[in-house]
């Protein structure tokens, strides 16, 4: 894990390198300056000598000065370092993640991503900072401090020394029993999130079931268990500054103690008692710093183990050796297929077809009987498990996965808009589109009319996720976005749903007339958006149920007739 | 909400930005006062955390004079006699150890107590938040964020925590050791603390500087993210869109310039607050040998009646000086940012909850001849109590008269929208996305509150009614389908806590959604998380119109999901609605043919207005929009 982090430290690595260096210095001169300002009084006020004074004192200056800029420069090269590893980490993630097939999103999910690319990387990049800058002054202010106090008096040494051992496992017995807590507190803050989350967005059914009191109760159990755990956390917490006081206050007296003892036979004199208190202030301060360093090691560990596994993901899907990178025609024919999703059960199974260039072919079928499966092997957002998918005649993992995707335009069931402006949006689709171009796709998909009837027509702002157009004009944008690549092979995944009835109508009565060289590929709920098709494949239960004209299918296939009927019956009135 | 955003909760939060800053400075001393108020209920305990923190405090003040008193009186004269008395030495040492103790089990005392008080603060916060926020109108929840309002929860509520748990004891302690540390300072030497407070300004000013790019930078640092962290998560949310489109190299470029414009403010920000630390204590150094320096030429020369073990002292307590001023800078941030997010809490807790002045309830009662009479348990029989206490029977008798409406006062939506339900009736509502369909619906159960006119329910004004139980008396399935966390069981009983095991299961029966649930692991008593995320569309569908069934009000108001679910499914859907709908006044927004034409009145909308009005056969017959609506022939 820490290897393939490591791997985006980059261009990084000598701010890093130089970080614990300047540090390093830092920690020699301040430990340097705390024995020089010893001597200034002992050497110099307390001897009269003015002199030595001024001269330490301006050494001493001099020290400081150096010793500042060390600790600026580490500082510095601290913060450049871990910002940028946390840029390369954020980039490496991202870049990887554009490699993702399908199958690679779905196992992390999208929230699990973007949790990895936000709060994960934060995490990290603050466990890095504090790697490189205080792990690395806290041990060497530690043994600084001590190899200075042996230096002085050995005997007044040793007690900070035994004292060390007993505040590391006072702090090691404190956080051991505090950390589960936390880690429950973290879940419970999650409840507490969710139970808001859940009443942000049922507000209406909370009110129209005049539920208040209830949700309140609820929201009152959750605070009421977060109060009693952090509590609990933090009492226990509590003990670390007593803890380090008593240590402190301890060595202190023992110190004196024995120091005056050592001053009174004449062994030591009071200077060093001053400075070797000084020291074993320095002691027990590192020491409590190192635990806090070792603490937001295990919180950031986590975090770091996530972002691995991104890192690491390999995509299932990948160009082969000599692609090609023209497609020839829009047909399409499917030999044997079968498919299934990670380890599930086969979705689709003995799946043969042959599709010609220029056919419209509907595709109808009940929630789950693999309709999207099915049509998503052909731009290869998913490889066929078994047998083998062809566009154009020769198979999909031969093309180039861009020339692919480029001949193949999918519209997804999950339509997605970004913010932007409406133009924005659709030159997704193509990058040098003219405004007369787009004009013309969003004439076909029917979304010419409400785009121009905005006040800014095509640079119109999109918010976040298209919030600000109903369902069926995104639906209709999206169409136009598709329709704009100029592909060979359109599929709409029931990508008309929200549209009415007559809208519906034109949107393929404009295909027929605009495109009639593309292959179309139509999934509908509908029996009215794909009768007119000139075939219909009926999906049931991952299987092909039949394949046949409306006509055809009307006499022999009883689903479709099941299908046709309730439709007639139930009626359809939008809008 | 996922488990590794921990108590920061989601990515909400927003930025600091100057305008926040400076409204800060003009708010902050209300702010304040509100905080304060909030600790009012620890005002005990809070004097009890002064009393400790000055203990300790005056410990470790006394803890820094203590090794020179000890060299000085108790050392120094035991110095050359042959046989040394220590006892005066022991006794100091004792009085010392004693001081420490109390010190220590002061610093005890006040972290615990301190844990009571910002935790049940926070408590507190949280709980009047939600509570409050339960009683806004529907339209501040439209106009906010979810994740706005989120973050009042999350980050705004850990940084006040922060400043309570940390902030105040380290404020309370650095200020009790300043002036305590400055008293001894005078009692020592008034010349030499002159000259210290002069090399004091300096330093602030220094620090001053230091910090004020520190969180300038921080709040730039703060939007960055904001705009990287809003990137991310649109474009992997639409990951599979930009497969699709081949998007990847676009994808990389944006992400590229936001991901090095996070870099350089992060950078920028850490830099500063990195070199704030060296600064201080090396400036502390050199101001400590400045005052050697001078002090010692003073002492020599003997100007001032300066002596050397004075100044000794007085710089063993400049140390203890600087260590708490270092303190309060770096509290100074933390507190700022609190203060903001404090202030956003106060915003939400200073909404206008909904005007409730209805005096009319809903009451079980029994029929006796002609007459009414109220009744503790339930009867299936619901009278209407006029504060005089004349009970009128519930019938469901719906009138809108002349009724105006506007989200905002200047922009009115509904105009003049007359019509009648009489108990027992179906009204259709059909027209156009923005029509208005969705609105006069929310103006029944007062969502929203009219401009103009007047809605009656049995003959009596809306807004005379309690509003809770105007809403009990209503029933609703909404488009959008919102389940909450619990069994499969709670989510039905939601809109009734009293109904029995097998009144559920009849609710459930009748909206056709117990033949799933039966097929669902734990039956009724599944889990269902996540808004009921494990559930296909359709069987949400059929839970929501179970709940509506189970509260069983005499009205009904009713959203046709347009989303597709199979034919099968939605017929399933269809008929529990059909069943739901049967003998109760019912007004439906209406997507389907069937439903429309099993109504008794069908209202046309239009730009906010009834076009047209009849039913089915009229409506054909009159060939206007419904009829073209119905053959679909519009262009």
């Amino acid at each position: 894990m820490i290897r393939t982090l490591a791997k985006s430290i980059r261009e990084y690595k000598r701010d890093s390198i130089l970080t614990p260096l300047f540090m390093m210095g830092e920690v020699i001169l301040e430990v340097f300056i705390t024995y020089m300002l010893a001597d200034l009084i002992d050497l110099g006020v307390n001897a009269g000598d003015v002199g030595y004074t001024v001269r330490r004192g301006m050494l001493l200056i001099g020290c400081a000065a150096l010793s500042l800029l060390c600790g600026a420069l580490s500082g510095r090269f601290g913060a450049v370092a871990s910002t940028g590893f946390a840029r390369n980490l954020r980039q490496d993630m991202y870049y990887n993640v554009q490699t993702f097939s399908f199958e690679n999103i779905d196992k992390f999910s999208t929230a699990g991503l973007i949790t990895r690319l936000t709060t994960d990387v934060v995490n990290v990049q603050h466990a890095y900072m504090m790697l490189i800058r205080i792990a690395v002054r806290s041990p060497l202010m530690l043994l600084f401090s001590l190899i200075m106090a042996f230096r002085i008096n050995p005997r007044i040494a040793t007690v900070f020394l035994c004292a060390t051992p007993v505040l590391a496992g006072g702090i090691y017995l404190i956080m051991s029993h505090a950390h589960p807590v936390f880690e429950r507190v973290f879940h419970t803050y999650d409840k507490l999130n969710a139970v808001v989350q859940e009443n942000l967005r049922g507000i209406r059914v909370v009110k129209a079931f005049v539920r208040e009191d209830h949700e309140k109760e609820k929201f009152t159990n959750v605070s009421g268990s977060i109060f009693r755990d952090m509590s609990r956390a933090q009492k226990t917490i509590a003990f670390n500054m007593p803890l380090m006081q008593a240590c402190m206050y301890t060595c202190i007296l023992l110190a004196s103690w024995l120091g005056a003892n050592m001053i009174v036979s004449d062994t030591m004199t009071t200077g060093q008692l001053m400075s070797i208190l000084t020291y074993a202030g320095g002691i027990l301060t590192s020491l409590m710093m190192l635990s806090m360093v070792f603490m937001m090691m295990v919180i950031s560990r986590a975090s770091a183990e996530r972002i691995a596994e991104v890192l690491n993901e390999k995509t299932a899907i990948r160009n082969p050796e000599e692609p090609l990178y023209e497609v020839r025609d829009g047909s399409i024919e499917f030999k044997d297929v079968a498919f299934r999703y990670g380890e599930g059960r086969n979705c689709l199974n003995d799946i043969s077809l042959r599709i010609e260039s220029g056919e419209t072919i509907g595709i109808i079928g009940g929630t789950g009987s693999g309709k999207t499966s099915l049509v998503q092997l052909i731009p290869r957002l998913y490889d066929a498990g078994e047998g083998s998918v062809l566009v154009g005649g020769r198979d999909v993992r031969e093309y180039d996965l861009d020339t692919l995707r480029n001949a193949v335009s999918m519209v997804l069931q999950k339509n997605e808009l970004f913010s932007g402006t409406v133009a924005e949006n659709l030159r997704w689709g193509n990058e040098e589109a003219t405004l007369e171009e787009m004009r013309r796709v969003c004439r076909v998909a029917q979304a010419d009319g409400f785009i121009s009837a905005l006040p800014d027509g095509y640079d119109s702002e999109v918010e976040q996720g298209g919030a600000n157009f109903s369902g069926g004009q995104k639906q209709r944008l999206c169409i136009a976005r598709a329709l704009l690549k100029k592909p060979k092979i359109l599929i709409l995944d029931d990508s008309t749903s929200a549209v009415d009835t007559a809208t519906d109508a034109s949107i393929r009565s404009a295909f027929r007339s605009e495109m009639p060289e593309v292959t179309k590929l139509i999934i509908a709920q509908r029996i009215s958006s794909v009768q007119d098709a000139d075939r219909i494949i009926v999906m049931d239960n991952g299987r092909i149920a039949d394949f046949g004209t409306h006509d055809e299918l009307m006499e022999r296939c009883s689903i479709y007739i099941e299908v046709y009927e309730s439709q007639q019956k139930g009626g359809d009135f939008d809008e | 909400m996922s488990r590794q955003q921990g108590p920061k909760g989601p990515g909400g939060r927003r930025p600091l930005n100057p305008q926040d800053l400076k409204n800060i400075g003009e708010n902050s001393k209300k702010t304040i006062k509100r905080l304060l108020g909030l600790l009012r209920p620890y005002r005990a305990r809070l004097g009890l955390v002064f009393l400790c923190i000055l203990i300790s405090a005056g410990a470790g003040i006394l803890g820094s004079m203590f090794t020179r008193i000890l060299i000085d009186d108790h050392i120094t004269p035991l110095i050359g006699q042959a046989d040394p008395d220590f006892s005066g030495l022991i006794k100091a040492l004792a009085t010392m150890g004693c001081i420490y103790l109390a010190g220590m089990l002061s610093t005890f005392i006040y972290n615990r107590l301190m844990v009571t008080v910002s935790q049940g603060t926070m408590k507190g916060v949280r709980d009047q938040l939600f509570d409050h926020m339960q009683t806004l109108p529907i339209g501040y929840f439209d106009s906010n964020t979810h994740g706005d309002l989120m973050s009042r929860y999350t980050n705004d509520t850990d940084t006040l925590q922060q400043m309570l748990s940390q902030s105040i004891p380290q404020l309370m302690n650095s200020g009790i050791t300043i002036i305590g540390v400055l008293c001894a300072m005078v009692y020592t030497s008034p010349l030499l603390t002159i000259l210290m407070l002069l090399t004091v300004w300096p330093m602030m000013k220094v620090s001053g500087f230091v910090a004020g790019n520190s969180s300038k930078y921080f709040s730039q640092y703060q939007e960055a993210l904001g705009d990287a962290n809003g990137y991310i998560e649109e474009m992997i949310n639409g990951q599979k869109v930009v497969n699709v489109f081949c998007y990847e190299g676009r994808a990389k470029q944006r992400f590229d310039g936001k991901n090095e414009a996070l870099r350089k403010n992060c950078s920028d920000a850490h830099v500063y607050s990195n070199i704030l630390m060296p600064i201080l204590a090396n400036l502390a150094h050199v101001q400590y040998v400045l005052l050697a320096i001078v002090g010692g030429i003073m002492a020599i020369k003997g100007v001032g009646g300066m002596k050397i073990g004075v100044l000794a002292s007085f710089l063993q307590l400049s140390k203890s000086f600087n260590m708490p001023i270092n303190q309060l800078s770096q509290q100074l941030n933390s507190i700022v940012m609190a203060l903001a997010g404090a202030e956003r809490i106060f915003d939400l807790m200073d909404q206008p909850s909904e005007i409730d002045q209805g005096k009319v309830v809903l009451v079980n009662a029994v029929k006796k001849g002609d007459t009414l009479e109220e009744t503790d348990r339930r009867t299936g029989v619901w009278a209407w109590k006029k504060p005089d206490g004349e009970l009128v029977e519930v019938k469901g008798e719906v009138r809108l008269t002349d009724v105006d409406f506007g989200y905002v006062p200047e922009k009115t939506v509904l105009h003049d929208v007359t019509l009648y339900a009489k108990p027992g009736q179906k009204i259709a509502f059909v027209g156009s996305t923005g029509a208005g369909k969705t609105t006069i619906t929310n103006l029944i159960n007062r969502f929203y509150e009219i401009q103009d006119g007047v809605i009656t329910y049995d003959g009596i004004d809306v807004r005379d009614i309690k509003k809770d139980d105007l809403r009990h008396s209503l029933g609703m399935v909404l488009q959008e389908v919102n389940l909450f966390t619990g069994t499969v069981r709670d989510n039905i009983r939601y809109g009734n806590l009293e109904a029995t095991d097998e009144e559920v299961e009849r609710a459930a029966k009748l909206a056709n959604a117990h033949e799933f649930i039966m097929r669902l692991p734990k039956g009724y008593d599944t889990m269902l998380e996540g808004d009921g995320s494990g559930l296909s569309q359709g069987q949400r569908q059929l839970l929501s119109i179970a709940r509506a069934a189970c509260e069983d009000a005499p009205v009904m108001i009713l959203d046709e999901a347009t989303s597709s679910i199979d034919t099968r499914t939605e017929s399933i859907v269809q008929s529990g609605m059909d069943k739901l709908m049967s003998g109760r006044t019912v007004f439906v927004i209406a997507h389907r043919l069937s439903t429309v034409q099993n109504s008794n009145a069908i209202m046309v909308l239009e730009k906010g207005r009834i076009i047209e009005r009849g039913d089915h056969d009229d409506l054909i017959a009159a060939r206007g929009k419904y009829y073209t609506l119905y053959t679909g022939l519009q262009a």
